[in-house]
């Protein structure tokens, strides 16, 4: 397969800040590709290098094989980025917004595809609006779709859904998803994990300007997380010994066992009816990002 | 190509959109000076022979305008949008620094040329004006709206705020306009500030510029085209390795 984004020993220092030190990362066309780290982890530095609104001290950049900024005509026209900060111009309408962009490409005449990613965002009633009079996650959308004029191979999105509710923030990544199947490359960075863990084939956590941990989303969960029942006994029991040994407790009566695989239940239930203990109440916990995050981050 | 279209197109629409502000203000402005200077100094001041000194004045002030207005375009249009960060919408797509400077530039040029047009259509028909070699009118007007408009792409990317852009524009830009000889030939002026309006490129657009009107300038009009001419390629070639080196725009 082809490399969609390829970075190779990246650096960019501003003034004291060490914002890339030294990141290598590929992405292959066709990923749904998760960037993740806490603020101020250089993901909005990196993604505007490989942008070419900064200029990296040190290493390369390419979209598509098209090195940014040897190549930068040929390496902006396969990429679309929707930024992180709401920006618009109060001058125009969301149209004319969309008609100057696609113009910005070379690319004339683009109705017909500006009005069917108008439709796709929920944006066609908001067609002729100024940008000024729409909401800030109508706003979000104009962004996203200004990104898409121009059908770039290659999306990258920075905190899409960061301030936009709910019910858009489904919308949004239905339609992200169809463009994925389309075999747009996605990448996507975001603070709701659960989202990445669903939407993301594989990730990368970004740390102090390193990328601190790679792999495929199941790998990283695998890694880092597990199932675990939690169990609440009646009367703030305790558990038979031989549970004790491998459980965790987090209150009187309550405890965590990690779980191997599902099959360990019937054992564990069993023990406890022999031990003479009635169940409250329990909980299934399946592995999820938030454990992984924490843990990469603890650990980098 | 079309991509520099757009950016002209968007530019040019940009202070279309809001004339009033943009194209009528200055005008007003304009007429205005004209009002006041020619009703105080009318008796007083004669330039030259057998051309009254409210004459004299309009083609001054035609310029002026034409210079302020596109410095005004390029530097506000960029200061706006850095400080709302919508120049990234100009910054993602594949246009090369070449194309960006041209439309920024011919736009200013442009917005200049409406209002110096519009400052014309304001007095021609109450001053007594000629028209003795329209060309170097023409020329002027566009070496310098050009002039102005780079100095306003290197004033907008230069500023972060609007105070240094106001700075820029009260410290340098008026003082150039006023030293200039838009009021009065710089004959009339001490020898100092003689000396002084002599290495101020605006001099010789205004002067270039009223030799068109009158066939009479302090100067030359073919020295004032080189002086022009010059200074214009030494910003144009300043503005570009400016943007090629991507300061202050792609950090
Ligand atoms: N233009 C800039 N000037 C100075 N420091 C910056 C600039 N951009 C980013 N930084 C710093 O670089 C680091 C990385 O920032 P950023 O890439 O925005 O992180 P993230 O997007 O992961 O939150 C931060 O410490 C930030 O303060
Ligand atoms: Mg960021």
């Amino acid at each position: 397969m082809n490399a969609a984004i390829r970075v190779r020993q990246v650096a960019k220092r501003y003034g004291k800040v060490q914002a890339l030190a030294g990141v290598d990362l590929d992405v292959t066309s066709g990923e749904f590709f998760g960037l993740l780290g806490p603020n101020g982890a250089g993901k909005t530095t990196l993604i505007s290098a490989l942008a070419g609104l900064v200029r990296p001290d040190q290493g390369t950049l390419e979209v598509m094989g098209y090195d940014v900024i040897r190549q930068y005509r040929d390496a902006r026209r396969n990429l679309g980025v929707v930024p992180q900060e709401l920006v618009f111009d109060p001058f125009f309408t969301v149209r004319e917004t969309l008609r100057l962009q696609s113009g910005y490409f070379g690319i004339r005449h683009n109705d017909d595809w500006i009005d069917e990613i108008l439709a796709h965002l929920d944006l066609t009633p908001k067609a002729d609006a100024n940008m000024r009079a729409l909401s800030g996650g109508m706003k979000r959308r104009v962004l996203v779709a200004q990104a898409l004029v121009h059908r770039p191979p290659v999306i990258v999105l920075d905190e899409p859904t960061a301030g936009v509710d709910v019910e858009l923030r489904q919308g949004l990544w239905q339609f992200v998803r169809r463009l994925n199947q389309a075999g747009h490359t996605i990448v996507l960075t975001t603070h709701y994990l659960e989202e990445a863990e669903t939407l993301c084939g594989r990730i990368a956590m970004m740390k102090a300007g390193r990328v601190v941990a790679l792999d495929t989303t199941a790998n990283l969960l695998r890694l880092h997380s597990q199932h675990s029942l939690k169990i609440r006994l009646a009367n703030a029991g305790a558990l038979p010994e031989r549970l004790a040994e491998r459980a965790k407790s987090i209150a009187p009566g309550q405890f965590v066992l990690p779980l191997e695989s599902y099959d360990e239940m019937g054992g564990i239930f069993a023990a406890l009816q022999a031990a003479g203990l009635s169940i409250d109440d329990f909980d299934l916990a399946k592995p999820d990002l938030e454990d992984v995050f924490v843990a990469v981050m603890a650990g980098a | 190509m079309h991509g520099f279209r757009t950016l002209l197109y968007k530019e040019v629409l940009r202070f279309w959109k809001v004339g009033f502000q943009t194209v009528a203000a200055p005008v007003l402005t304009a007429l205005l000076y004209l009002l006041v200077f020619s009703h105080t100094l009318e008796r007083q001041v004669r330039v030259y022979e057998n051309l009254s000194y409210t004459s004299f004045l309009v083609p001054g002030l035609i310029m002026m305008s034409v210079l302020q207005n596109a410095f005004a375009n390029s530097s506000s249009s960029l200061i706006q949008s850095k400080v709302t960060g919508n120049i990234i919408f100009v910054l993602l797509p594949p246009l090369s620094y070449r194309e960006f400077f041209s439309a920024y530039v011919l736009a200013a040029v442009l917005r200049g040329a409406v209002v110096g047009f519009g400052v014309w259509l304001g007095t021609c028909w109450m001053v007594d004006l000629q028209y003795a070699a329209p060309w170097w009118i023409v020329v002027f007007t566009l070496l310098g709206g050009g002039i102005l408009g780079a100095l306003g792409v290197i004033a907008g990317i230069w500023a972060d705020k609007f105070d240094q852009l106001a700075a820029f524009q009260n410290f340098i830009i008026m003082p150039l306009t006023f030293l200039s000889g838009v009021f009065f030939s710089i004959h009339s002026l001490p020898a100092f500030w003689h000396g002084l309006s002599r290495v101020n490129p605006v001099f010789y657009m205004i002067d270039g510029f009223r030799y068109g009107f009158f066939g009479r300038s302090d100067v030359s009009p073919w020295i004032s085209f080189a002086v022009t001419a010059c200074f214009f390629l030494l910003l144009a070639a300043a503005t570009l390795r400016m943007l090629a080196r991507g300061y202050k725009l792609r950090g």
